[in-house]
């Protein structure tokens, strides 16, 4: 009998306000979670890093580290913080990874859940709109220091551009037409886009410059994870176009972040470590 | 207070079933035929838009017929229901047959305790790695699963004796689509353009949402070929 009630109970009414809206049918049928101790800071937990986005002529390039930290350790090092969201469109993640993980889910949801529904997709500007509304819901968390701030891209199919929407925590929703980057890393991630982006990039050069910008960030910043030749993680690329999403495969990304590395590392080398005997004392005169 | 004339149980329910009957067999017939790759559904439908057969889920799918609103109503639920669970537990958990037991009960419900039932009958597919299943919900709730090939709607029976003839298992898209066609046509004595045929189905070929709806240039190439 539960099942048939289960069905009763989706049974929408005519004009229903959350008609189409997956979140807005949740919302219904959980009851709204008590906070204790509000005001107080959730204990240490997981918390995901950058993420950076870059169009270029004809779509856009999503690219997020691996890592995953908890206070001062690393908790994962193959996070996926990058999660296409449908055909066209994709979110990355970063601040609190429990809380982001679900809202991308939900999110993800949320469209295929409206398409079906209503037999046809949302716009871009409709996507990028709900997800501010749903980033802006988590504000009673974000105020307990579960901040979630993602990163939006997709390919706007009406326009025949890719486009970056990034947010914060009060739910601001601000399109941004060249580049943005998004997490702890992403003061280092902007500054090395900046330097580099130029207007109409080829698809694999924005890729580049995406994996680029991840290594600076990486090198700057201690919970942004560089490329781990160790264990043979590199970071997720995805590029959304005209043709729908696409993930750059491990082998090639992996090949994109070693150039990087190399590069910098050409101009970078410190040259070797002193030798005792040349290490001068700290008291010793210039 | 007016008295009110007493109906037995067993004419009450008869006249409810008629009734659904009736308004039922006014509408065109949906066909389902299981393929190679999956199933495949053939609705003579003239409207490009209001769609008989639709998605639910990643490997479940959705065809009727009788009244459109009655069913639209029950196919946004099933879609709900199916999308609350699946996030609530697992993808995987999603089942055709728990949404097919749903659609039953609701059905079954308001044809006991509704004046009017609903005038609609559905059919449920959802497709497994060497398998479908499908599953048949009639306006009083009842439930079958059928196998191979099955017909809804105002010409059903007929359909499904000339299917019986037809129907070979493991045939390709194209070749099931012109048995449906055939089918159709034989029985419904009139000529079926592609304009007017809703073709849609679910292929183990494709990803995670197993769901595709041929355009009208397919249909129309599919059915050319043969």
């Amino acid at each position: 009998m539960s099942d048939s009630w289960a069905l009763q109970s989706h049974i929408i009414r005519p004009f229903d306000h959350g008609g189409s809206s997956f979140s807005e049918l949740l919302r219904q049928i959980t009851p709204p979670q008590q906070w204790e101790g509000s005001g107080q800071h959730v204990p240490t937990h997981v918390e995901g890093t950058t993420i950076v986005a870059t169009t270029f002529a004809g779509g856009v390039i999503m690219a997020g580290d691996r890592r995953a930290t908890a206070g001062n350790l690393i908790s994962k090092r193959d996070m996926r913080k990058i999660f296409q969201t449908d055909r066209l469109s994709a979110v990355g993640i970063s601040g609190s990874a429990g809380p982001a993980i679900e809202l991308a889910k939900v999110f993800a949801t949320e469209l295929e859940h409206y398409e079906k529904v209503e037999g046809s997709e949302l716009s871009l500007e409709g996507k990028a709109n709900k997800l501010a509304s749903m980033v802006r819901g988590n504000l009673p968390m974000a105020m307990q220091g579960l901040v979630v701030v993602p990163l939006f891209a997709g390919f706007d199919a009406r326009e025949g551009t890719g486009r970056i929407f990034d947010f914060d925590v009060a739910g601001g929703r601000y399109e941004e037409r060249r580049f943005s980057a998004t997490g702890s890393g992403s003061l280092h991630a902007r500054a090395s886009l900046k330097a580099r982006w130029e207007p109409e990039l080829a698809a694999d050069d924005a890729a580049d410059l995406a994996v680029a910008a991840l290594w600076d960030a990486a090198d700057e910043d201690s919970a942004t994870g560089g490329p781990d030749t160790v264990r043979g993680l590199y970071p997720i690329v995805a590029r959304i176009d005209a043709d729908g999403y696409v993930e750059y495969d491990e082998a090639d990304v992996a090949r994109r972040a070693l150039a990087v590395a190399e590069r910098r590392g050409n101009r970078l080398a410190a040259g070797g470590a002193p030798s005792s005997e040349d290490n001068p004392r700290p008291d010793a005169r210039g | 207070m007016p008295m009110m004339p007493y109906v037995s149980p067993e004419q009450a329910m008869k006249d409810k079933a008629d009734f659904a009957r009736k308004g039922i067999s006014r509408g065109r017939s949906v066909v389902a035929i299981t393929t190679e790759d999956g199933v495949l559904f053939v609705a003579e439908n003239a409207s490009a838009t209001l769609h008989k057969v639709s998605e639910i889920y990643d490997r479940i799918a959705f065809a009727a017929v009788g009244k459109y609103n009655e069913f639209e109503q029950l196919r946004v639920a099933g879609i709900r229901l199916a999308d609350v669970k699946g996030y609530q537990y697992s993808r995987e958990d999603v089942t055709g047959r728990a949404l097919a037991n749903a659609y039953a009960n609701a059905m079954g419900a308001t044809f006991t305790d509704s004046p009017k039932p609903l005038e609609v009958e559905l059919l449920v597919a959802e497709v497994f790695p060497d398998t479908v299943e499908l599953y048949h919900i009639l306006y009083d709730g009842s439930i079958t699963d059928e196998a191979g090939y099955v017909a809804i709607g105002g010409s059903a029976d007929a359909i499904a004796e000339t299917l019986k003839e037809s129907f070979a298992p493991g045939m390709d898209r194209a070749t099931a689509l012109r048995t449906a066609v055939a089918a159709l046509r034989r029985v419904e004595e009139r000529d079926m353009e592609p304009s007017r045929l809703e073709v849609a189905g679910l292929s183990r070929q494709l990803g995670r949402r197993k769901f595709f709806r041929m355009t009208e240039d397919e249909v129309a190439a599919a059915l050319a070929d043969g």
